[in-house]
């Protein structure tokens, strides 16, 4: 069974475009397959970008909210 | 295999520098190789003794401009080195100095950052390219 738990938090909270996405495949690099990793954002690009970012490099984007100017992903490493 | 990215850095202002950088970073981010070739003024804001310094912005930014950059900067943007030293990390990045600058500029290569990997002639660069996307900038 896919493990459900959130095994690492990429704050990149006031980080503009593109270190959102950067500093999460910073740190996913390092991580096993299956883990569920959350990224929290307040660059308003990082919406279209995440989904295209996973579509490309296979990740799988699990869930996605928008709590006030937080932007938050969930995202399995591939 | 990907094709690579190549970009080559012509400007050395800091806002094309910047536009470069983020270019650069979004392609490592996806899993691109990137080959970024450094001419003129662009490899002249890679000297390490300068590469921190206000390099300035294209004509067209203005005052308005100005003030616009410096806002993001203020609100925490990092720089375009620093940008280029994160997409580094990520991997398949590499940076190349071109040769006939390095004599325009009477440059050695222990005068460079260490952000840049190497220094190569066109033909060279034009072989890592391969059949990718060529952005002059």
């Amino acid at each position: 069974m896919p493990t459900t738990e959130i095994t690492t938090t990429v704050d990149a909270k006031g980080l503009s475009c593109p270190m959102p996405i950067v500093r999460t495949a910073q740190a996913m690099k390092p991580l096993p397959s299956g883990v569920l990793v959350e990224v929290l954002a307040t660059d308003p690009g990082s919406v279209k970008d995440f989904a295209a970012w996973c579509r490309s490099t296979g990740n799988e984007l699990i869930e996605q909210s928008v709590d006030g100017p937080v932007y938050r992903f969930i995202i399995r490493r591939k | 295999m990907d094709e690579p990215i190549n970009l080559v850095l012509f400007s050395g202002t800091d806002d094309r520098l910047q536009a470069a950088a983020v270019l650069a970073a979004g392609a490592a981010a996806l899993g691109k190789p990137v080959n970024i070739f450094l001419q003129y003024w662009a490899l002249d804001a890679f000297r390490a003794d300068r590469i921190a310094h206000d390099h300035g912005l294209a004509p067209e930014a203005g005052v308005a401009g100005r003030n616009a950059v410096d806002n993001l900067r203020t609100a925490g943007q990092a720089s375009w080195a620093d940008t280029l030293r994160q997409a580094k990390e990520l991997g398949g990045v590499d940076i190349q100095a071109c040769s006939l600058s390095m004599d325009l500029l009477r440059l050695n290569e222990s005068e460079l950052d260490p952000l840049v990997d190497g220094v190569e002639g066109v033909t060279a660069f034009y072989l890592n390219a391969g059949e990718g996307q060529l952005v002059f900038i």
